[in-house]
């Protein structure tokens, strides 16, 4: 037993997983992605929904871009990512407007906005272009939740803090005044910023110092 | 005060698109170590902030026309990408001094939020031409304003202060970013905005 997991630790598909969960996790070793992270997250069911469309989004894009990567010239790779990106994109606004016209008005331009989110665009630079169908969608599927238990952890502390609820559902007493300032952006920052702490001092992995 | 004028002051101090709408963290965050550069990119961010801005506008209401509203993302991402691709050549072969300042960041600003929000933003408020003009430059000027602040502050903090091991680089940045947005939090009411 212990021997098959050690033999495991050295698989492809191991250390996939590990980078898109912990190790190079897109938001809080990466920090990319930030602005649909913050600008969404003062609610859970809003964090849910968001992570769930874009991690659709990384594997139904990385997937068409391994299955047509060798016919991609170089020289206009990125410009194909995009019009895929945004073609799917349009698919989950649509979605999203038919079937939950609630939280589609809440996320308002942030929907459109997947397009230009970071993380789409960097696992098909980094690894969809390179790898078969079968690892790109496991990278896709890594990081896609990567960023979804972030994002649900950033919004789960904002929510309980400016409003005592979790999903609509009172946590705290009703004497809880409620901190306004969780539920617009620089709740956002400084939240993200002190998990990146935690995270960082807990897994001792540290940012270098970039000097001018 | 004019509806334009009031945009214009609007999306630069009150609806900051950094610090208010948590547009463009990606550059803001990677290219705010020295003022230098992050005035390289602010300028960049506003010149096509505000060519984009203004060629998409004419584009939606010719796909309004059509009826294909829901194109829009496509058709924006395309128009953005165009243009940047084109002042980059453009710039480069007729002022080769000011692409040395920001040519370089050029590229990069296809996958800028900021671009595409802008964009977004407009066709949600439903504004008319002049006002999308003042608001895309406004917002452009916003963002240089937070990145040049921002950058100023890393710059003053990267050798004199004592930030815990944990929060180096990307981590101290979140928590200055939420200071500075706490102050322009500060101007509202100094313009409406919708």
């Amino acid at each position: 037993m212990r021997r098959k997991f050690i033999r495991m630790r050295y698989t492809k598909w191991f250390n996939i997983s590990r980078d898109g969960l912990s190790r190079n996790n897109p938001i809080v070793i990466a920090v990319l992605g930030i602005c649909s992270a913050l600008a969404v997250t003062n609610r859970v069911e809003n964090a849910i929904a968001m992570g769930a469309a874009v991690t659709f989004v990384i594997i139904a894009s990385s997937l068409i871009t391994s299955s047509i990567r060798s016919f991609i010239p170089t020289r206009v790779r990125m410009i194909t990512y995009m019009v895929i990106i945004s073609s799917l994109v349009i698919v989950v606004q649509m979605f999203l407007q038919a079937y939950f016209p609630n939280i589609y008005s809440a996320l308002g331009a942030y929907v459109g906005l997947i397009i230009t989110n970071c993380i789409v665009m960097g696992r098909n630079e980094a690894f969809a272009v390179k790898n078969p169908m079968k690892f790109t969608f496991f990278d896709g599927f890594a990081n896609g939740l990567g960023y979804t238990y972030i994002l649900i952890l950033i919004a789960a502390v904002r929510e309980i803090l400016a409003f005592g609820t979790i999903l609509n559902y009172q946590v705290l007493p009703d004497a809880w005044e409620g901190w306004v300032v969780m539920a617009i952006a620089p709740g956002g920052f400084f939240v993200l910023g002190i998990l990146i702490w935690i995270i960082r001092d807990l897994t001792n992995n540290y940012d270098e110092e970039v000097t001018a | 005060m004019p509806q334009p004028l009031e945009i214009l002051i609007g999306s630069m101090l009150d609806h900051n698109i950094a610090l208010a709408y948590i547009l463009g963290m990606c550059p803001l965050i990677a290219i705010s170590t020295s003022v230098r550069n992050a005035k390289g990119m602010g300028l960049a961010v506003i010149f096509v902030v505000t060519l984009t801005g203004i060629i998409n506008y004419p584009i939606y209401l010719l796909l309004k026309r059509w009826n294909v509203e829901h194109l829009n993302l496509l058709v924006f991402i395309i128009t953005i990408a165009a243009t940047v691709q084109f002042l980059e050549m453009f710039i480069d072969k007729f002022f080769p001094k000011l692409y040395n300042a920001f040519g370089l960041f050029l590229p990069l600003i296809t996958v800028n939020c900021v671009v595409l929000g802008v964009s977004l933003f407009f066709v949600n408020r439903e504004y008319s031409f002049v006002e999308t003009a003042a608001f895309s430059f406004g917002s452009g000027v916003g963002w240089l304003l937070a990145i040049v602040l921002l950058a100023g502050i890393r710059e003053k903090m990267v050798n004199k202060s004592d930030v815990p091991k944990g929060l180096v680089g990307k981590g101290i940045t979140f928590i200055v970013l939420g200071i500075l947005a706490l102050a322009f939090i500060g101007f509202t009411g100094l313009a409406s905005i919708q």
